[in-house]
């Protein structure tokens, strides 16, 4: 039954959720710290174990990859009800440091790409 | 004839996935049609939402009665639940490849956006440390800017910025990723996740991947989930003290 999979990934996000809240709490932080995350790495492990075990058949894991079909219409939802004009007004301050910061950041992402290959390498190599 | 926006406010959710489908739909004609595939369907449907929000308030097209139950669609809920679920079938040995680099992209992706945000602000004549320091914290996501701001005591029209800041990071985030993906190298499970933690705006993390890749989403997701929790530690920390030492 479809609802048994959306089950299954609803304990994993209200668990996920728990685990950022606590370490909120831990951390003196007024909020959630990567609850969702943890709620992923839950489902990534538990799905595993389910799957090897045969616990949920090919009807009940549809229910979760409905879910992760509608993930692009949310998104789409959600770029529909940013601030955009907020974004725009906030001149150029805003504009600048924006744009220039991101970009810094997207130029790092090869340097650190070639970093994980070298670890990885020497790792397998070990 | 009033029964009729009636109606619509009644059934606010299911009018949003009528209009999102129809956005879907317009897009991927864009797309094949006027683009020859040359972006992707998805990439052309994000970049319309936020031409759509544009037209409306501070909920974006959501202001307007007849799109409210865009904003439930769209909001925190539906897309961390959705997130989540994107976890189904990615792989754990995948993720342990990239091991502590993911880690690592997540401190440098803080950095850089908090250091090289606040002296672009310096740099414009923002000379005030708190400013300079919720400034830096917009670059990160629009979430740790406010915080940032709040817990240093910065005025109200600073955190207006770096709102605005973190906004405007998340829209060129959503539209570059699928265009220079290829020159990146974003192609597979362990540069996803690094560019989720350089990166880390989880709403441009996710829109952008989802245009690139949608197999990468759940790699990239999952570090940039950590990004702005951290950041929201970091920055009116270690990151503020260490901005003290220059100002």
């Amino acid at each position: 039954m479809k609802i048994y999979g959306v089950a299954v990934l609803s304990a994993c996000f209200i668990a996920g959720q728990l685990i950022g809240e606590v370490l909120g709490i831990v951390f003196h932080f007024d909020g959630n710290i990567g609850g969702v995350g943890f709620g992923m790495l839950l489902l990534i492990v538990l799905g595993d174990w389910i799957k090897k075990k045969k616990w949920l058949d090919a009807e009940s894991e549809s229910g979760i990859h409905f879910w992760s079909g509608m993930y692009i219409p949310v998104v789409i939802a959600m770029s529909a009800t940013q601030n955009v004009k907020a974004a725009l007004s906030g001149g150029w301050v805003a504009l600048v440091v924006g744009v220039f910061a991101t970009l810094l950041c997207f130029s790092l992402i090869p340097l650190l790409s070639k970093l994980q290959k070298k670890t990885d390498l020497s790792g397998s190599s070990s | 004839m009033d029964f009729i926006p009636k109606l619509f406010a009644k059934n606010e959710l299911i009018v949003a996935f009528l209009v999102v489908g129809l956005i879907m739909f317009i897009s991927v004609l864009v797309s094949k049609h006027l683009l020859r595939n040359k972006i992707p369907g998805a990439a052309v449907a994000i970049t319309l939402g936020l031409i759509l929000a544009y037209f409306g308030g501070k909920k974006g097209i959501a202001d307007m009665p007849l799109f409210a139950g865009m904003a439930f669609l769209g909001g925190s809920m539906m897309r961390d639940f959705s997130i989540v679920s994107t976890a189904m079938g990615a792989s754990l040995s995948e993720i342990k490849k990239t091991g502590w680099v993911g880690i690592l992209s997540l401190f440098i992706g803080i950095a850089v956006a908090f250091f090289v945000g606040g002296s672009i602000g310096y740099a414009m004549g923002y000379r005030d440390i708190k400013t300079v320091a919720t400034i830096g914290a917009g670059a990160c996501t629009f979430i740790v800017g406010p915080v940032t701001g709040a817990a240093l005591g910065a005025s109200s029209d600073v955190i207006a910025i770096s709102i605005a800041i973190g906004v405007i990071k998340t829209v060129v985030v959503t539209i570059l990723t699928p265009l220079i993906a290829k020159r990146i190298g974003l192609d597979n499970p362990q540069t996803a996740m690094i560019y989720g933690g350089l990166i880390g705006t989880t709403s441009g993390v996710a829109a952008g991947l989802a245009a690139t890749d949608p197999k990468l989403v759940p790699y990239g997701a999952l570090t940039a989930t950590f990004y702005t929790g951290l950041a929201c530690m970091l920055c009116p920390s270690i990151c503020y003290f260490i901005l003290s030492l220059f100002i």
